[in-house]
C-alpha cells in the first residue's frame, strides 16, 4: 500500500448494509474508508436475494428488525430517486391456502398494525384471483393484502448507495481484505487488512457472514453468525407478467416460505428455501433445492414456466442466533460497532440501520458534523433503451458508442458498459458489468455479449484479455493459447 | 432521408446472404442487409474446420469460405447495400424498421417485404437446469469457438463437453488441436445428436471418451471450474443414485441445443410454432404477417448451411414477388401435420394455388433403421421415401411434386413408419 492510511471510520464489508453506513456517514466531516475483500461490491448475501422492500409485518413489534423495516421503506421512497435506481411499490399478498391458515393472516394484521405498517388489509379468496388471476383457484383463504412493499435489484442499490458515497468523499477499497480489528487498552485503533494496516478509531462491522469472525479477533465473541441457504430460479422476461405483486404463502417458523414475485426488471423468480449449512462460502445450487422451490411454488400458481428458466443460483443469509439482527456497540470493545446477523428484512432496513449506526458512533464519541457540500443525489444513469428515439439520437450524436448494442437481450449499448467501468465505485470484471448494466442477464446469459463485454473491459482497464475475470478474484475466464514446441508464447 | 428498400433481410449470416441474392435475382432493384457484427458471414465466419458446401457447391469449405462465396456475390452486386454493426431495435407490422448504428445513429427503414434472418443462439446452463456452482469456465461452445477462432484465446485447458451436438463435437476437435485435454463428452440421451460424421473425425479419432445416457449432476469450483461430477440417467433422464464420479477439469463446454432467435418475430406479432421455436410458415417462407418472410435458423435449426442457403434463396425469391406485387393474391391454405414418429414438418402450411414442387424439412422422434417416410392427404398416401436410417440429428428432406400437392386437397400428414 505504500502510505500510511488513516481514517476516522472503516467500515468493513460492501453489501447494501456497509454501502447504506457508508452513504449515510459521508453526510459528515469525516474521513471513511470501506473495505470489501471482493473484486466488485455486493458480492456476498447483497447480490443473491429476494431483492424486496418488505412491507414489515413479519417482525415481533419489540424487536429491532420490525422497527428499522418500517422505517427503511419509508427511506427508499426518497433514497431511490435520489440515488437513481429503480424501485416499484407494487404490494405484497400472504395468501392463505384454506380457513385453517387464516388466523395467521389475522395475526400478521395485528403485529404489521402494531409495527405501524400503514394500509394492510385481509381480502378474500375472489378478491385475490382478480388481483392475481394466475394463482392456483386452491387458494381459498383469502390474503394479507401490504401496499407498501415493493420490489428492488439488490445490488443495483448498493451501487447507487457507494456512488454516492463515493462522490462525497468515502474512500472505497475492494480486493482489500480485513483480516483483524486492532485494539489496544480495551479501544479500536484500526484494522489489520491484505493490503496493510489502516488506522482508525471506530471500526463499523458490516462483514455479513464473516461478521462474527471479526469481531472475535478484536476479543469480542459475543455473536455467531449461522449461513443459511437460500435457492432461487429465475425466469424470462417473457413470464414476467405472471404475478403483479409479490406473493407469499402463509409463513413457518424458519422463513417466509417459497415466493413467488417479479423483479423490478420485469423477470419472475420463485425461492428461497432455507437451509441451515456450515461453509460460508458455499452458493451452490442443489438438486434437492431446486426440486423444493419448484414444488412450493407450485401451491402458489398451477403451472411454473420452467422452460423460461434463464439462471439458478443460491445465496446465503447471515443470520444470528435470536434471529433479531445485532446493531449496537461492543460491549468489549470502544469503537466498535456492530452491524450483523442482518438478513431479511435486511434489505429494506439498510438505511434505517445506517441511520442506527450513525447514531451509535455518536454516542461512542464520534462528532458528526454536517457536510455544508454534500451531495444527496447521483448524476442520472443513462439506459438507451428506455429513451425516446431524439434522445436516442442526441446521444449518439455526442457518443457513437451508444449506437452499438452490446447485450441484444437487454439492448445495453457499449456506452454504457464503458460508464459502468469508469463509474464513482465502477466495474473490474464481467459479472460487476453485468451488474450494473443488465449486460448479460437476459435469455442469451451472456452467449453473445459475454466476449464483447470481456473485450470492451480489457481495453478500458488496459489489461490483456486472460486478466479479465467472471467475478471473484482468481476468476479469470480465457488463458492465452498454449505455446507450441519451441515458440514463445505472447499477447499485445 | 427516405430509407426506402424493395427487401430488407435482417441478419447477414449465410441466410441472409442467399436471401439478399435470391431476391436481387428475382427482380428486387434495392436489398438492404442489416447485421449486428462487423462483418457479413455470421457463424460461418468462426466455423473455420472444412466440411461446409458439400450439396450446395459441391465441393468442401471453410465456414469463412462458405461465406465468402456469397459476400462476393453481394459486394459486386449495388443492387445491395450493407449496414454493419447496426442492430435492428423494433419492426412494425407496416414493415418499417428501426434500427441503431454508432455512424448513423437510429435510423427507420421501410421495406416493400421483410425477412426475418436472425439464426438462432445457443441454450444455456439455465435451460437444462445443471446444479453446482457458478465460477468461470463454463461456456456456450459457441462462444468458446469465438473465442478460439475468431479472438485468439483458450477457455480451458482441460475440458469436459456436456452435449454431443455438432458445435461441442466440432469444439472437442478444435480444442485438442490447440494443445487442451478433452476430458470426455457427455451425452444425457441414449444416442449421439451430431451428424455422424462429426461423431467419427472429432472424438474416435482423438480417443475421446462419449457418455452416452449420462449427464453432469454438479459443477465444482468457486473461483475457476474445478471439476464436475457426473452421472448416468434412467431412461426418464432422472439421475440415477449411485451411478456419480467425478471428472477434474478447468472448463464446461455446454452444447445442448440451439434456440431460433425470434424476439423481433414475436415482437411483430408473427404465430410461432411450439415445436421449432421458429415462425409457422408456408413453402414460401411467408409467415403469419404478409410480407414477412423468414430463412434459415430462425425458422427451425438446421445441420447444414446448404439448406440455410436454401431455404434463403426461397424467401428471398418470394420476397421479391411479394415487393413487387407478383405474388398470388388468393392463398389457399392446407395444414402439413406432423404424425408418429416425425417431431415436426417445414413448412407447416402449403398455398395451393403457389405453383411448383414443395421440399418437406423434418426431423424424426427418434432413431430408427429401415424405415420410411410416408406422405399422405385426405385422399391417401401420396408418396412414400424409404430410408435406410433416421436420426433425429440429421434433418430429412422429401419433395412432394405439384401434382401431389393438388391431390391432398385438404391437409397433409407426414408419418414414419417403421
Amino acid at each position: 500500500m505504500g502510505e500510511k492510511l488513516q481514517a476516522d471510520v472503516v467500515i468493513l464489508g460492501g453489501g447494501i448494509v456497509g454501502a447504506a453506513i457508508a452513504r449515510e456517514l459521508s453526510r459528515y466531516q469525516l474521513d471513511i474508508i470501506l473495505l470489501e475483500k471482493a473484486p466488485d461490491l455486493a458480492m456476498g448475501t447483497s447480490k443473491a436475494n429476494s431483492g424486496i422492500i418488505h412491507a414489515g409485518f413479519d417482525a415481533h413489534p419489540d424487536t429491532l428488525k420490525a422497527k428499522l423495516n418500517v422505517r427503511g421503506n419509508e427511506l427508499y421512497h426518497q433514497l431511490a430517486p435520489d440515488l437513481g435506481f429503480s424501485i416499484k411499490f407494487v404490494g405484497s399478498l400472504v395468501v392463505a391456502k384454506d380457513e385453517a391458515e387464516q388466523p395467521m393472516l389475522q395475526e400478521l394484521l395485528d403485529r404489521g398494525r402494531e409495527n405501524g405498517v400503514p394500509g394492510l388489509e385481509i381480502l378474500s379468496a375472489q378478491q385475490v384471483l382478480t388481483k392475481e388471476p394466475n394463482l392456483t383457484a386452491d387458494i381459498r383463504g383469502g390474503a394479507l393484502w401490504a401496499p407498501t412493499a415493493g420490489i428492488v435489484c439488490p445490488f443495483q442499490a448498493v451501487f447507487a448507495f457507494a456512488d454516492n458515497a463515493v462522490i462525497n468523499g468515502v474512500k472505497i477499497m475492494t480486493e482489500c481484505e480485513a483480516q483483524s480489528i486492532a485494539t489496544s487498552d480495551g479501544q479500536v485503533v484500526g484494522v489489520e487488512t491484505s493490503r496493510g494496516f489502516i488506522g482508525a478509531r471506530f471500526v463499523v462491522n458490516a462483514a455479513g457472514l464473516f461478521a462474527d469472525e471479526l469481531s472475535r479477533t478484536a476479543g469480542d465473541d459475543s455473536f455467531t453468525i449461522q449461513p443459511r441457504k437460500g435457492e432461487y430460479i429465475l425466469f424470462d422476461r417473457k413470464v414476467g407478467d405472471l404475478v403483479n405483486s409479490v406473493i407469499f404463502p402463509t409463513p413457518n417458523k424458519v422463513s417466509k416460505g417459497i415466493l413467488i414475485a417479479p423483479t423490478v426488471h420485469g423477470n419472475l423468480f420463485i425461492g428461497p428455501n432455507a437451509e441451515d449449512i456450515d461453509d460460508k462460502c458455499d452458493v451452490s445450487t442443489t438438486c434437492d433445492g431446486m426440486n423444493y422451490i419448484i414444488e412450493g411454488a407450485g401451491k402458489l400458481i398451477d403451472r411454473i414456466p420452467l422452460a423460461a428458466c434463464i439462471a439458478q443460483f443460491a445465496g446465503l443469509r447471515a443470520t444470528a442466533a435470536d434471529g433479531d439482527f445485532i446493531i449496537r456497540s461492543s460491549t468489549t470493545v470502544g469503537g466498535l460497532i456492530h452491524a450483523a446477523g442482518i438478513q431479511s428484512p435486511g434489505l429494506t432496513a439498510a438505511p434505517a440501520i445506517a441511520e442506527m449506526v450513525a447514531e451509535l458512533l455518536n454516542e461512542q464519541g464520534l462528532d458528526l458534523r454536517e457536510k455544508p457540500d454534500f451531495q444527496p443525489k447521483n448524476p442520472p444513469q443513462i439506459h438507451f433503451a428506455q429513451l425516446s428515439v431524439e434522445e436516442q439520437q442526441q446521444l449518439i450524436a455526442q457518443n457513437p458508442l451508444y449506437g452499438r448494442v452490446i447485450c441484444r437481450c437487454e439492448t445495453v449499448t457499449e456506452a454504457e458498459i464503458v460508464a459502468a467501468i469508469h463509474a464513482p465505485c465502477g466495474a473490474k470484471t464481467v459479472d460487476a458489468v453485468k451488474r450494473r448494466t443488465r449486460a448479460g442477464t437476459g435469455r442469451c446469459q451472456g452467449g453473445f455479449c459475454g466476449p464483447r463485454v470481456t473485450a470492451i473491459l480489457a481495453r478500458e482497464l488496459n489489461i490483456p484479455i486472460p486478466a479479465v475475470r467472471k467475478d471473484t478474484a482468481e476468476s479469470n475466464l480465457f488463458f492465452d493459447k498454449l505455446p507450441a514446441d519451441g515458440e514463445v508464447n505472447c499477447h499485445d | 432521408m427516405i430509407n426506402r428498400y424493395d427487401v430488407v433481410v435482417i441478419g447477414g449470416g449465410p441466410a441472409g446472404l442467399a436471401t439478399a441474392h435470391s431476391a436481387r435475382q428475382n427482380g428486387a432493384e434495392k436489398v438492404l442487409i442489416i447485421e449486428r457484427d462487423r462483418e457479413l458471414g455470421g457463424i460461418l465466419q468462426q466455423c473455420i474446420h472444412n466440411g461446409f458446401g458439400l450439396h450446395h457447391f459441391g465441393e468442401e469449405l471453410t465456414g469463412p469460405g462458405y461465406a465468402h462465396r456469397y459476400i462476393k456475390l453481394i459486394e459486386n452486386d449495388p443492387g445491395v447495400t450493407v449496414l454493419l454493426d447496426t442492430m435492428v431495435l423494433q419492426v412494425f407490422e407496416n414493415k418499417t424498421i428501426l434500427a441503431v448504428s454508432p455512424d448513423q445513429g437510429v435510423i427507420q427503414i421501410e421495406a416493400g417485404a421483410v425477412v426475418y434472418t436472425m439464426g438462432c443462439r445457443e441454450r444455456t446452463r439455465a435451460a437444462i437446469r445443471v446444479s453446482g456452482d457458478r465460477p468461470a469456465g463454463v461456456f456456450t461452445a459457441g462462444a468458446a469457438q469465438r473465442m478460439v477462432n475468431m479472438e485468439g484465446y483458450l477457455p480451458g485447458k482441460s475440458v469436459v463437453i456436456l452435449g454431443s451436438g455438432d458445435i461441442g463435437l466440432i469444439m472437442a476437435r478444435r480444442l485438442s488441436l490447440e494443445g487442451a485435454s478433452v476430458k470426455a463428452v457427455i451425452e444425457i440421451m441414449p444416442y449421439s445428436n451430431g451428424l455422424t460424421r462429426n461423431m467419427v473425425q472429432c472424438l474416435e479419432d482423438y480417443d475421446i471418451p462419449l457418455y452416452l445416457s449420462h449427464t453432469i449432476a454438479a459443477i465444482h469450483g468457486k473461483d475457476r471450474v474445478q471439476g464436475v461430477t457426473c452421472a448416468k440417467v434412467d431412461d426418464k433422464r432422472n439421475l440415477i443414485p449411485g451411478t456419480e464420479f467425478d471428472i477434474e477439469c478447468d472448463c464446461v463446454l455446454l452444447s445442448v441445443g440451439l434456440i431460433p432467435e425470434n424476439e423481433l418475430s414475436e415482437a411483430t406479432g408473427i404465430k410461432m410454432d411450439a415445436v421449432t421455436g421458429g415462425p409457422i410458415v408456408d413453402q414460401m417462407r411467408q409467415t403469419s404477417l404478409p410480407g414477412f418472410f423468414a430463412a434459415g435458423n430462425v425458422v427451425h435449426v438446421h445441420d447444414l448451411v446448404d439448406w440455410v442457403s436454401e431455404e434463403g434463396e426461397i424467401a428471398g425469391k418470394y420476397a421479391a414477388l411479394y415487393a413487387q406485387n407478383k405474388l398470388s393474391e388468393s392463398p389457399k391454405y392446407i395444414k402439413v401435420e406432423n404424425k408418429s414418429g416425425i417431431r415436426y414438418v417445414v413448412p407447416q402450411n402449403i398455398n395451393v394455388n403457389q405453383a411448383g414442387m414443395v421440399r418437406l424439412y423434418m426431423r424424426v422422434t427418434h432413431p430408427a433403421k429401415k424405415v420410411s417416410i410416408e406422405v399422405a392427404g385426405n385422399s391417401g398416401v401420396l408418396l412414400e421415401k424409404k430410408l435406410p436410417i433416421a436420426k433425429p440429428s440429421e434433418m430429412i428432406a422429401v419433395d412432394l411434386p405439384q401434382a401431389k400437392v393438388e391431390q391432398a386437397e385438404q391437409f397433409i400428414t407426414v408419418t414414419l413408419k417403421e
